[in-house]
């Protein structure tokens, strides 16, 4: 381990934070949400929920992109990989099944479906492939949506597009916290996220009243974003604080601001399990239409009300804080990590996902 | 034929997809003995001589991964299957699938690395197939090699002589092919500086050895990583394993990219380290034999034999945390962000 990340990871450190939170408690439940993937990866790498004070719940909530993509975008996904195309994804994006079997299972079934780290590795794929079309799957929040937004502005080949499913954070925590049943004292804001858009998206939802700090991906990192967050609801005075100053600033990253503004425009999207969220999707703005998949491949008239919930699912109410994922009846019966049927079964930072391995490793069930 | 009825990527991998595949479609099929143990080589006692007999295929993408091409990964691959045996590594064949109108020097580079391969694990290459089929119905080169190895008197390694108290120790740094197949593969985007730790590790076994009894058993952490060489060991056992993560040599580079890619190095594969049990007073005398060879040098204890959980490993985290380790379903692909 390199000395930098020994800091973020000390022992001591971390347990006193955690003992920092018990005294903050002293003695009264609190309950809050991430809403992001990476955290939930750290949490649960970590263990840190072992070490969280009786009384304090940390849930997950809609933060694992792959978990609220919708699966209508999967199967566009799916029918231009069988068509032919080169469709060009995120490691965890291949095993997701939308309505009609997953990218892992049509690439099983002959199609080209290949596997990149970036945008620029779907571009790169392009300039390879010039008798091919390349369509890169652009899914993901604003971490991932800026680097689209640079792609797409740097006159790409044009044998290059992009089935964009794009989804942005501040309107879903918004839609969140108008939402009958969800009941949260807190939420910790993903860094990726505040790194690119900055804390003030964030700070007219702070000031209705709900504690927030943004927080980095070390077990230090969390559970000081996890205190300050705690410190805010039990003194009452909800703020929006920063706990990862060594890369957030409140204005965000201008260059990422300036590139997303011109590539996109704001539009409702659907989120997996939970529906439509007025004003949470970034889709590619007039003029950009040649890079546009749906556009170029007529994909735009075959979409369908969201089909990708199977019966029985819970994911919904898991993605927003309402349910864990073991009282959903599929959980661990119907639906496990070898043969998911929700969303938050697939992904590795999906909540149930999360869940099992934990039953697992603690022998839960 | 739906996808769910197709082979698919993962059962070739290194999780717990793959180790169905063998439990469901091998084992039932294939009753020797020998194999039923399903470890790095097979063990064959012919006319009062004992041998280790192993065999892997090789189809690495990109075949030219810096530090561990096609050619030198067929070679080490076997060979080193043979060495954490316990045998000394004899004799070896290798096959060739060549796609037609793969270039004539690319392919006289991987057989030429093979050779020197061969020539540093101290092995002949005896016995050997050339294929070539048509285009299009492979990608590039394919190998396949097997490898036979004796194993001397009194060499007795097993997990059943794994006890309580043992200590688990990595001859080196961790994950390092592993890390390096992904740089190479560019999903992660340009990346340079990251070489493949494939090598020979004959050297090393033949050192450990030395201990004698104090040596319990030996596995190269190669898919999976160390983490699953962990809990193969334990698996079935009446002991279980704790890992202290902190202890565990990663390089730099490696945590780097395992970092943008939110994969473990833990589990990633080693091509030339070695994972060995043993005895608690043979943990210093394996350090030292180990650290005096090149390839030894960031040898470390990295765990322990415990009572219990009896069969599971404990990760215990530098966070003064802890968890039981549990195998993913298929080989963790690199995260979204």
């Amino acid at each position: 381990m390199s000395v930098e990340l020994a800091g973020y990871r000390s022992g001591r450190i971390v347990q006193g934070l955690a003992a920092r939170i018990g005294r903050i408690l002293s003695g009264r439940r609190m309950r809050i949400m991430h809403v992001c993937g990476t955290h939930e990866h750290t949490v649960s790498r970590h263990a840190l929920r072992s070490i969280l004070p009786d009384g304090f719940e940390l849930v997950s909530g809609p933060g694992c992109p792959v978990c609220v993509c919708p699966a209508v975008d999967i199967d566009q996904a799916v029918r231009l990989a069988r068509g032919g195309a080169v469709l060009a994804t995120f490691g965890d994006m291949v095993r997701v099944p939308g309505g009609d079997g997953s990218l892992e299972t049509a690439r099983a079934e002959g199609a080209d479906v290949r596997i990149v780290g970036s945008v620029t590795g779907a571009v790169r794929l392009a300039l390879e492939h010039a008798d091919r079309d390349v369509v890169f799957l652009a899914c993901g929040f604003e971490t991932t949506a800026c680097t689209y937004a640079a792609a797409a502005l740097s006159g790409p080949p044009s044998n290059f597009s992009m089935l964009t499913s794009i989804r942005l954070i501040p309107p879903a925590l918004d839609a969140l916290m108008r939402m009958e049943g969800v009941s949260l004292d807190g939420y910790l804001l993903p860094g990726h996220v505040c790194t690119v858009i900055g804390l003030e998206p964030f700070e007219p939802l702070a000031a209705r009243g709900i504690p927030m700090a943004v927080a980095g991906f070390e077990p230090v990192d969390v559970l000081q974003g996890l205190a300050l967050v705690a410190e805010q609801a039990a003194t009452g005075s909800p703020a929006c604080d920063n706990a990862y100053g060594r890369l957030v600033r409140r204005g965000g990253n201008a260059v990422a601001l300036e590139a997303m503004a011109s590539a996109f425009v704001v539009e409702d999207a659907s989120w997996r399990g939970i529906g439509t969220i007025a004003g949470s999707g970034l889709v590619l703005r007039p003029g950009l239409e040649p890079l546009d998949a749906r556009r170029r491949f007529g994909l735009d008239e075959e979409t369908r009300p969201d089909s990708g919930m199977p019966a029985g699912c819970s994911c919904g109410l898991v993605l927003t804080g309402q349910a864990a994922p073991s009282d959903c009846d599929l959980y661990a019966t119907a639906c496990t990590p070898a043969d998911p049927k929700g969303p938050c079964m697939i992904s590795n930072e999906g909540a149930c996902r999360i869940a099992h391995v934990f039953d697992e490793q603690t022998g839960g069930r | 034929m739906s996808g769910r009825d197709r082979v698919r990527l993962g059962h070739g991998g290194g999780g717990r997809l793959a180790r169905s595949f063998l439990e469901n479609e091998i084992r039932t099929r294939f009753r020797s003995p020998a194999l039923a143990a399903l470890d790095d080589a097979a063990l064959l006692e012919i006319e009062g001589v004992r041998l280790a007999f192993t065999t892997d295929g090789f189809v690495v993408k990109p075949p030219d991964v810096p530090g561990g091409d096609a050619g030198k990964l067929a070679v080490c691959g076997t060979v080193n299957d043979l060495a954490v045996s316990g045998a000394r590594p004899l004799y070896v064949s290798l096959a060739l699938i060549v796609e037609e109108g793969f270039s004539m020097s690319g392919l006289g580079d991987v057989l030429e690395s093979a050779a020197r391969a061969a020539e540093r694990a101290g092995v002949q290459i005896v016995c050997g197939d050339t294929k070539v089929v048509g285009r299009g119905e492979a990608d590039g080169v394919f190998l396949t090699t097997a490898g036979i190895g004796v194993v001397d008197h009194g060499v007795s390694l097993g997990t059943d002589r794994i006890e309580a108290g043992d200590r688990l120790i990595v001859s080196g740094a961790v994950g390092g092919h592993g890390a390096a197949v992904l740089a190479a593969r560019g999903e992660l985007g340009e990346m340079t500086g990251i070489a493949s730790d494939c090598a020979p590790v004959t050297d090393l076994t033949t050192a450990l050895r030395g201990l004698g009894r104090d040596l319990r058993y030996m596995t190269d952490p190669t898919r999976g990583g160390l983490l699953s060489a962990a809990v193969e060991m334990v698996s079935g056992l009446g002991v279980g394993m704790t890992i202290d993560e902190p202890s565990v040599p990663v390089e730099g580079p490696v945590a780097a990219v395992c970092g943008l890619a939110g994969i473990d190095p833990l589990m990633l594969a080693c091509e030339g380290r070695v994972a060995a049990v043993v005895s608690p007073g043979g943990a210093g005398p394996a350090l030292e034999a180990l650290r005096k060879l090149e390839a030894g040098r960031g040898a470390a204890v990295v765990g322990e034999v415990v009572g219990e959980p009896a069969g599971r490993v404990v990760m215990c985290m530098a966070a003064g945390t802890s968890r039981l380790v549990v195998l993913p379903e298929e080989d963790p692909l690199p995260r979204i962000c």
